[in-house]
């Protein structure tokens, strides 16, 4: 609890600090290289003959993926707060990479607790965060994915708390993560916001964003809340819900209190956590960030999932209609694009989030596809 | 009086410390569970702490979370080891403390859970991922029941936060001897001599100190200055990997306190 009011404190003066702002906003330009495009996708638009469909390009972000807007906040936020150490979790690695490389930009030690089950699946991010400098543990208990490895980072957190910053990648945890990941990452929606006006003179009809721990969809939804845009948030339908084998919360979870916070939780009836299944390991995550069930609780924001199946065929789709392999996570949002646009009229307008860029996921791909490399 | 309050009323008159042993409920199974309490009781334990296992335990260290690990494999939970105290009162009067993660007391339902708790013979609770301000339901209903609320104070706690988790302590205040997981490393230095005490003048509750007690010279240091020594880690893993050796290793605890 300290250490939480500790960061809280420090948040809260950072947010109003103007010097801490300029050097996030410098950062944000120079290094990260936002604002990050909003791209008409022509060619999908065509194909799925339906509304106009706009791609919010966080894959164009240093590192490949939305990840960095927070990691490189908290990183920042840390060092003023005179913290050693960063240590994060990582489900995809995209996370993980975010955080290695924010430790280097600002000069802290960082380690990396990665499940042993996504180090095999993400092998080249687990070399880019050795390259970054960052030392990866990997998680060998419980399901050694994502979920697990938030467990060991709490660990280590507790034991190094004085040294440490705990850089949480997504809105999920205890206060005031959810909160402040969010802000971190609330500059896509800003973004998003005022290019589509200045392309399109008005705003959207729908977002859509894949959720995981939500921290991408929080991202763009959170400037749009009070408008009158419609929004949907995708869930990892994995293998298909009636099989067990997914990670969509809501279609499949109840509420629950986990790792610091209470949201929906895809449990068991005596409480303990059930395993999850998506073919990407950004979304393999037994809960989500307790604001989104906030947000569909009063009805602004609805959610839906997508299979693996379907995701693998998003993935495809776009890299082959628009020359840009998303990320297997982003693909899910994608894959509800795929649904949604034909059955819209053409004046209609969709904004997906493209959180992550596919580079990191191709060798998964051809080893489900049984293309040997 | 709780039997809680009574247990260290009664080793304050005697002059002597709590000797609080902690077992995970289910580690092999709920026969072997029995057996160890009932020989832990025998041995000179005052208070068992008895852990409820769960998929997700965070304060725990890897002795713990295998144990955890291999009790829900045997498919012991919450509702099983409820209706298993109240088997094991027929037997033994001795003080049972619940160590459980809050979600399967939130699953079950807080009410239900301290009423059938209570109704079972379980004396008090500790929920390690629970923290006092969040916990006022929690802490309102036991106090209805009889049921101890048992928080955890760390080496990190300010004097602020100490005001703050001792009041919700009934029974003992939990004093958690490292920054860390169960079952790390012990360091008993000057610094964490000065911070108990702290605690301790803050309270008229007995203190109990647990986490990376590992061995009976460990926990004779601690008895110097604590009411109570917890060991955890160390019995499950003694339990998991030498049964046979187990006896003498509690007694060995025991003498040590």
């Amino acid at each position: 609890m300290p250490a939480l009011q500790e960061l809280e404190t420090a948040y809260s003066k950072a947010k109003k600090d103007r010097l801490f702002q300029k050097e996030l906003k410098h950062l944000q330009e120079t290094y990260i290289g936002r604002p990050t495009p909003l791209y008409f996708a022509k060619r999908l638009t065509k194909h799925l003959g339906g509304a106009k469909i706009y791609l919010k390009r966080e894959d164009l972000a240093h590192t490949g993926a939305h990840k960095i807007n927070n990691a490189l906040g908290q990183a920042l936020l840390a060092k003023k707060m005179g913290k050693k150490r960063l240590i994060a979790e990582t489900g995809a690695g995209q996370h993980g990479v975010a955080t290695a490389t924010g430790a280097a930009l600002v000069g802290l030690e960082c380690e990396i607790y990665m499940g042993s089950e996504d180090i095999q699946r993400q092998s080249l991010n687990v070399f880019r965060m050795k390259l970054l400098g960052a030392n990866v543990n990997e998680v060998n208990i419980g399901s050694r994915t994502l979920k697990d490895a938030i467990n060991e980072a709490l660990r280590d957190w507790t034991t190094n708390v004085r040294t440490t910053h705990y850089v949480m990648g997504t809105v999920f945890g205890p206060h005031p993560f959810p909160m402040m990941v969010r802000d971190f990452q609330s500059i896509i929606g800003r973004e998003a916001k005022k290019q589509i006006l200045r392309t399109e003179g008005r705003l959207p009809d729908y977002l859509i964003a894949c959720v995981g721990g939500g921290s991408n969809a929080m991202g763009l939804f959170y400037e749009f809340l009070n408008d009158d845009v419609k929004m949907l948030g995708v869930e990892a339908g994995g293998r298909g819900i009636e099989t067990g084998e997914h990670a969509a919360r809501f279609a499949g979870g109840s509420m629950g209190v986990f790792q610091g916070c209470k949201s929906y939780l895809l449990q068991d009836n005596d409480g303990n956590v059930l395993g999850t299944h998506s073919v990407s390991a950004g979304l393999d995550y037994a809960s989500i960030g307790p604001e989104h069930p906030y947000l569909r609780d009063m009805e602004r924001v609805q959610y839906t999932y997508a299979t693996d199946s379907e995701a693998l065929s998003a993935f495809e789709l776009l890299s082959e209609t628009e020359g840009i392999i998303p990320a297997l996570e982003s693909a899910h949002a994608v894959a509800e694009t795929v649904r949604l646009a034909p059955k819209l009229s053409k004046n209609k307008i969709i904004i997906v989030n493209l959180s992550g860029r596919g580079d990191k996921d191709v060798q998964q791909v051809a080893r489900i596809k049984g293309i040997e490399l | 009086m709780s039997r809680i309050e009574d247990t260290f009323r009664r080793l304050k008159a005697e002059n002597k410390k709590a000797f609080i042993p902690y077992i995970m409920a289910g580690d092999p199974n709920l026969e072997k569970t029995m057996e160890y309490v009932l020989m832990l009781s025998k041995c000179g334990a005052d208070i068992i702490e008895l852990g409820v296992p769960f998929s997700d335990p965070l304060a725990d260290g890897p002795t713990i979370q295998r144990a955890a690990e291999r009790a829900l494999k045997a498919g012991v939970t919450l509702k099983k080891i409820i209706p298993f105290v109240k088997k094991l009162r027929t037997h033994t009067q001795i003080p049972i403390v619940l160590m459980t993660y809050y979600n399967p007391v939130f699953k079950y339902g807080e009410r239900l859970f301290i009423k059938d708790a209570v109704d079972a013979g379980i004396d008090g609770v500790i929920v390690p991922d629970m923290p006092p301000e969040e916990a006022d339901s929690l802490i309102k209903l036991s106090r209805e029941s009889d049921l101890s609320t048992i928080f955890l104070v760390a080496p990190t706690s300010t004097k602020e936060r100490i005001k703050k988790v001792v009041p919700s302590c009934s029974g003992f205040v939990y004093y958690v001897s490292i920054t860390g997981i169960t079952g790390s490393k012990l360091s008993l230095d000057e610094t964490f001599k000065v911070h108990i005490n702290t605690v301790k003048k803050s309270t008229d509750k007995p203190v109990a100190v647990g986490f990376g007690v590992s061995t009976p010279d460990d926990a004779k240091r601690i008895s110097q200055i604590a009411d109570g020594v917890i060991v955890g880690s160390a019995i499950v893993k003694k339990f998991y990997e030498h049964p046979s050796g187990a006896k003498k290793f509690i007694h060995e605890l025991r003498e040590a306190i």
